[in-house]
């Protein structure tokens, strides 16, 4: 195995990276777990539908991904209400492997929507930008990759004040916290289910198009960064947003330094998110940072 | 969980049984028919086999792949390396997966996981199995298992013909019905149902509760692996993302809830309503455009779930009996 430092900095570089759109991907994920319990397991194809739009944006329209986030971004929120409305509201109550099996159900129709509408090619969009790199210390960092890790960071931070310090920040972690104790203190539940739905939409609205710059789209592109994000979710213990943010950054960095580790040609190295996942779930179900649920 | 059709039916299902036997032998079926028969039945069986642990004791797996594949690989594997008889190999899969599941379930309960954590812990576990076996190459690696060719017959479960299969899926799906049945009417079945409406309290009267969840997940990862097997010597071949994948996890835990979770028959009858309605959403949509049927599948699962909670069992129970469509 050839192993330097050179090699070590590059796998931690690219891990922070990645680890930073996981944490934005988990984000939105953890806020519908923790605020409405629901387990969306749509949310991978909801990622891909983000990314698809950046890449129809960008060769249809000529607009830059980094922009097409503006656009994107509301029409994701929407999106999420819209499936809220139709599909989730009416099962909030029913048992959880129902609500597992509606998701599913939700996850299959948009796969194979996306199939039917822009066929299973690979696509990658080809910026002006997309090989450029700056260069830190003597290592290399491409520019898309740079920008994304910038953006998702202080969006992921922001989200975090939004919940800290605004009075609908407050509502939704009360609303997560305790449901019939928000309404006895006047929350319209309801109305904070919706925006969480459709806020964790939201972030994959943010998270697609910086992903469409470095990432290559297909129909089933969700499915791997679905399973990541629910490693991350739990490692950063459900509803925790700070948790999320350190959970993806940490899943980003164990599993680019991994493959350093792991000889072969790199199909192994998922291997080791599902361990973490394992051994977590075992010693620590409620995440890292989080206070014992049970 | 007694649904209104069980209740009323039991000589009605051994009228079914006892005319799905007859049928190869009243009409000459084409190879397709009987090769969709044979799916139906084959995932029904696996259905019925995660109802036991995942529907009567209420512990949902979404890792159900690995005991298939664990038996399908193994007597692949020694049928391949040393000419092991498939039916002495399907009983030691049955004994591979059963300890797979032991393990697992002596993890998961012994650390008190249920519910969500539950059906992660079994989706890692499924997946690390669906990557490994991708990667070790003398299993074949990501490309898969041949199953060799033998003589045709019972003793080395090969045949030219579908009917053979047919019987014998029929049997085994046969088998774990009256299995159900069985553990539902005895003992096991109440301590099960116990567990499930409520641990606490069946572990309060008495219920060794981790013991009995145990005792589920190997009976049903054990009768899961012959799935397995049987599916390696219909098709002569697995690989690991059809035998293993989370794809197979999750078709086997569509049809019991589609069908009606916890029921003896919900598992036989989602999978008799959904497996041929995507089949023939599959002939009228796949020719012409990919990804059509499935979007239909998708969309019939979601107002499966939406106006029928409990099941295509449940539905019929709220129509007879004009009850309120809770789940219980």
């Amino acid at each position: 195995m050839i192993f330097s430092f050179d090699l070590l900095f590059q796998a931690i570089i690219y891990g922070l990276i990645v680890g930073s759109i996981y944490a934005l991907i988990s984000s939105g994920l953890t806020f519908i777990l923790g605020v409405l319990k629901i387990i969306n397991l749509a949310h991978g194809e909801f990622l891909m539908l983000a990314m698809y739009f950046a890449y129809y944006l960008f060769t249809g329209f000529k607009l830059d991904p980094f922009l097409s986030i503006f656009l994107v971004t509301p029409l994701l929120f929407f999106f999420g209400a819209f499936i809220f409305y139709l599909f989730i509201k009416p099962i909030l109550k029913s048992p959880v492997i129902n609500q597992v099996l509606l998701t599913i159900g939700i996850s299959i129709f948009l796969q194979n929507l996306a199939l039917y509408l822009f066929t299973p090619d690979f696509r990658t969009l080809d910026l002006s930008y997309s090989q450029k790199t700056i260069s830190m210390g003597k290592l290399p960092i491409g520019v898309p990759q740079f920008i994304a890790f910038i953006v998702s960071i202080s969006i992921t931070l922001s989200f975090y004040w939004f919940l800290k310090s605004t009075d609908l920040g407050r509502s939704i972690r009360a609303a997560a916290q305790n449901r019939e104790a928000a309404i006895l203190f006047g929350i319209n539940v309801d109305r904070i289910y919706l925006i969480s739905f459709s806020i964790g939409a939201a972030c994959l609205g943010v998270a697609g198009p910086l992903l469409a710059t470095f990432h290559y789209v297909t129909p089933t592109v969700g499915l791997n960064f679905l399973m990541t994000a629910f490693v991350v979710v739990i490692l950063g213990g459900m509803g925790n947003f700070l948790g999320a943010f350190f959970g993806g950054l940490i899943i980003g960095l164990t599993e680019s330094i991994g493959a350093i580790f792991i000889p072969g040609p790199g199909s192994l190295s998922p291997i080791v998110t599902f361990i973490f996942l394992i051994v977590i779930l075992l010693y620590k179900p409620e995440g890292l940072f989080g206070r014992r649920l049970r | 969980m007694r649904t209104w059709i069980e209740s009323k039916a039991s000589l009605f299902v051994l009228g079914i049984f006892a005319f799905l036997f007859l049928i190869p032998h009243m009409f000459t079926l084409s190879s397709y028919i009987l090769h969709i028969l044979i799916m139906i039945f084959y995932f029904s069986y696996l259905s019925s086999c995660w109802n036991l642990l995942g529907g009567i004791a209420g512990q949902h797996s979404m890792g159900h792949s690995a005991f298939v594949g664990l038996g399908a690989y193994t007597s692949t594997f020694l049928l391949l390396k040393v000419g092991l008889n498939p039916w002495i190999g399907m009983l030691l899969g049955g004994v591979v997966a059963a300890l797979a599941g032991l393990f697992i379930g002596y993890l998961s309960f012994n650390y008190r996981l249920r519910g969500l954590y539950f059906l992660l812990i079994t989706i890692a576990f499924a997946e690390i199995l669906h990557i490994l076996f991708s990667n070790i190459r003398s299993l074949g690696g990501a490309s898969g298992l041949v199953v060799p060719l033998k003589e045709e017959g019972l003793i080395n479960f090969q045949f030219s013909s579908k009917v053979p299969y047919y019987y014998i899926i029929l049997a085994m799906l046969s088998f774990i019905i009256l299995f159900s049945y069985l553990i539902s009417r005895r003992r096991l079945g109440y301590y099960l149902v116990a567990i499930r409406e409520n641990e606490e309290a069946a572990r309060a009267v008495g219920i060794w509760v981790i013991n009995y969840k145990l005792l589920a997940t190997t009976i049903s990862a054990f009768l899961s692996a012959f799935g397995g097997t049987f599916y390696a010597q219909y098709t002569y071949f697995i690989d690991p993302s059809t035998a293993l994948g989370i794809g197979l996890s999750v078709e086997i835990l569509i049809y019991p809830i589609v069908g009606g979770v916890g029921t003896v028959l919900g598992p036989f009858i989602g999978a008799s309503v959904l497996y041929p309605l995507a089949e023939l959403s599959r002939i009228i949509l796949g020719a012409k455009t990919t990804g059509a049927h499935l979007m239909v599948y998708g969309a019939i699962l979601i107002v499966i779930m939406m106006f029928a909670p409990r099941g295509v069992l449940g539905l019929f129970d709220d129509i007879f009996l004009m009850r309120g469509g809770r789940y219980r």
